[in-house]
């Protein structure tokens, strides 16, 4: 089965330039929908910027579990590192350069990645499950545990981040946020897909097809997926520190299970291995949660329950992997 | 002398109750390879069933604990058959979506028609009280929570080891397609796990209701808990998930005790270093 799977991965990616036609049109898709998105909600950018900061959580996410095929259900833990280390040296350093705060956020996020890869790459399926489960956890009961430093549950105030570039405020309509989260978006996004295409990327996407295969060609796994941890954890940390800097506050909620499981449910829904199928996933579950919460929380939880069994059992590719199937299937057609 | 003993106890007992509610899930995890988020749903639901059945109703406990059980595979009979089938042998991930799905949408319902308050199933004269063992008095509904603990495990240990479908399980545990080869009906095996499993989730969820209590968010706070013993203790192994109950329930009940402000803390850290030390868990086998 193997087999055949390596043989479908390589006929759906042949060997491309570095930065083709389809990452220009990506990239202007994204672009585009960041303009309508300004034009059709003036009033809640604040929504638009988390969706942003999300996003950023589950292309990270994809790089290890799509890319890499490591199950995790504690990514959040990395997007936490990122928030609570820009909010920290804001509120506690008065380090308030927002780009510096970014910095900060990259690097807790490379370190939490780090950490994590450490623990989680040791063991496999259901172990590998359960380590990064304690290990959002423990992330978790530490940050609520050192509240003089995080605030505790009470969530970490007092972050005032300066003008982007000493010239453009974070103003109260968050336009400033916006922006600053859409070229951090379109920069991240046209990095990843240098990333994931470089040989270094096709050697992860190898490592998840066939382990023992790539040992036995003289590649380390180990090595790679380690690296693959590390720039998962400095992306989730972009996201971190936009959301501490847009909504000036960091809550515990940034460190928990919850914020994990959705993000892989987002994933999912999408379509995992495909940078695009993640930034599907994260809008269309986002503003989904956004109709259906205002109305009833608890409802909420059981529509995302159905929606994950129906997306299992009938678009197990995701939104964005049963679309590119379709489409390519009716170009063979023609 | 007194902690202690107390401790000891109360972790005794804390661990007999991970036992009940976790045994079902490490042996259809080691039978049927899927790893089930939704185990813990299926004890809550035999939790909100018995305190609906003790409290509402006015039932006996006993009676209220068997309608609980058997209630609860009758709710999970047509889940196993709709969903869980299609994802024998399916990836991981698949898996682990499928089941936290199903775990949202029990959560979500439980809440819609219970609500959010915490359930407690009224305990008969008989097990409210202490009893004096002459040098110290416990809690009678502790030493009944370790007696049933006890006493589903020799059954599990008589079935498995001693009965012909015991040598069926263990067939199929080992090598599924070659069981079946041999004339074993290896689907009948499996459905016939999955309602044990089911069952014994309930009735721990009834017994440890006291300990664990009944709440919608039962299933995803305790979730954790109960996937961790089976990999602590290796899935499919009966004196693992014992050895893996109580040593962790000896780690959180003496956090809680003695350092009840870093009890979540220690349980974890714990949980981190013992799976890096046994990666395959305490009893756990390299994959035939």
């Amino acid at each position: 089965m193997s087999m055949t799977t390596t043989n479908e991965m390589i006929g759906q990616t042949p060997v491309r330039r570095r930065f083709g036609a389809s990452d220009l049109i990506g990239l202007g898709v994204i672009v585009a929908l960041a303009i309508v998105g300004y034009f059709l909600f003036p009033n809640n950018l604040a929504l638009l910027t988390r969706i942003i900061a999300i996003a950023l959580l589950v292309l990270s996410l994809d790089l290890v579990t799509g890319y890499c095929g490591v199950a995790t259900l504690g990514h959040a833990a990395l997007f936490g590192a990122g928030a609570y280390a820009a909010g920290i040296v804001s509120a506690h350093y008065g380090i308030n350069d927002p780009i510096a705060m970014l910095a900060f956020g990259i690097a807790a996020g490379a370190v939490a990645g780090l950490l994590c890869g450490a623990v989680i790459l040791r063991a496999h399926g259901l172990p590998q499950l359960v380590l990064s489960i304690a290990l959002i956890h423990l992330f978790h009961e530490f940050a609520n545990k050192a509240s003089s430093w995080t605030g505790g549950s009470d969530g970490l105030s007092g972050i005032a981040p300066s003008a982007l570039l000493g010239l453009y405020e974070f103003d109260l309509w968050g336009r400033t946020a916006y922006v600053f989260g859409v070229v951090l978006l379109v920069l991240v996004f046209a990095i990843l897909r240098l990333i994931v295409r470089s040989p270094f990327g096709m050697l992860c996407r190898a490592i998840k097809e066939d382990p023992v295969r790539i040992r036995s060609m003289g590649a380390s796994p180990k090595a790679a997926l380690m690296k693959m941890y590390v720039i998962s954890g400095a992306v989730a940390g972009v996201g971190g520190a936009l959301n501490a800097i847009s909504t000036q506050v960091v809550g515990l909620d940034s460190l928990s299970f919850t914020m994990s499981a959705e993000s892989l449910v987002m994933l999912v829904l999408g379509g995992t291995g495909s940078l695009f199928g993640a930034l599907t996933g994260t809008i269309v579950f986002m503003f989904f949660e956004d109709v259906v919460s205002a109305a009833n929380p608890f409802h909420w939880l059981t529509m995302v329950g159905a929606l994950l069994i129906a997306v299992v059992l009938f678009a197990p590719k995701g939104l964005y992997g049963t679309a590119a199937d379709f489409l390519s299937r009716r170009r063979e057609a023609k | 002398m007194q902690t202690v003993l107390s401790i000891a106890i109360d972790a005794l007992a804390y661990g007999m109750v991970l036992f009940v509610i976790s045994i079902g899930l490490s042996v259809t995890m080691g039978l049927m390879r899927v790893v089930n988020l939704a185990h813990g749903a299926f004890a809550m639901i035999g939790g909100y069933i018995a305190s609906y059945a003790a409290r509402d109703l006015g039932l006996a406990y006993g009676f209220a604990i068997l309608l609980a059980v058997f209630g609860t595979i009758l709710i999970a009979i047509p889940i196993e058959r709709l969903l869980y089938r299609r994802i024998y042998g399916a990836p991981e991930l698949t898996q682990v979506l499928m089941t936290i799905g199903i775990t949202f949408c029990i959560i979500g319902i439980a809440n819609y028609v219970f609500g959010p308050t915490l359930k407690t199933v009224p305990l008969p004269a008989q097990l409210q009280g202490s009893v004096d063992l002459g040098f110290r008095a416990i809690a009678t509904h502790r030493l009944f929570a370790i007696l049933c603990g006890l006493a589903v495990a020799l059954a599990l240990w008589y079935a498995i080891e001693r009965t012909a479908f015991g040598v069926k399980l263990r067939a199929s545990v080992d090598n599924a397609a070659m069981a079946a080869a041999l004339g074993v009906r290896t689907q009948i095996v499996y459905a016939v796990s999955f309602a044990v499993a089911v069952g014994l989730a309930a009735f721990g969820g009834v017994v440890g209701a006291e300990l664990l209590p009944v709440e919608p968010y039962y299933a995803l706070r305790y979730m954790v808990t109960f996937l961790v013993v089976v990999s602590v203790g290796g899935a499919g192994s009966i004196p693992g998930a014992l050895a893996a109950c109580l040593l962790l329930g000896g780690i959180d009940t003496t956090g809680r005790y003695l350092m009840p402000e870093f009890g979540e803390f220690f349980f974890y850290l714990a949980v981190i270093a013992i799976i890096c030390v046994f990666p395959r868990g305490l009893a756990g086998r390299t994959k035939g």
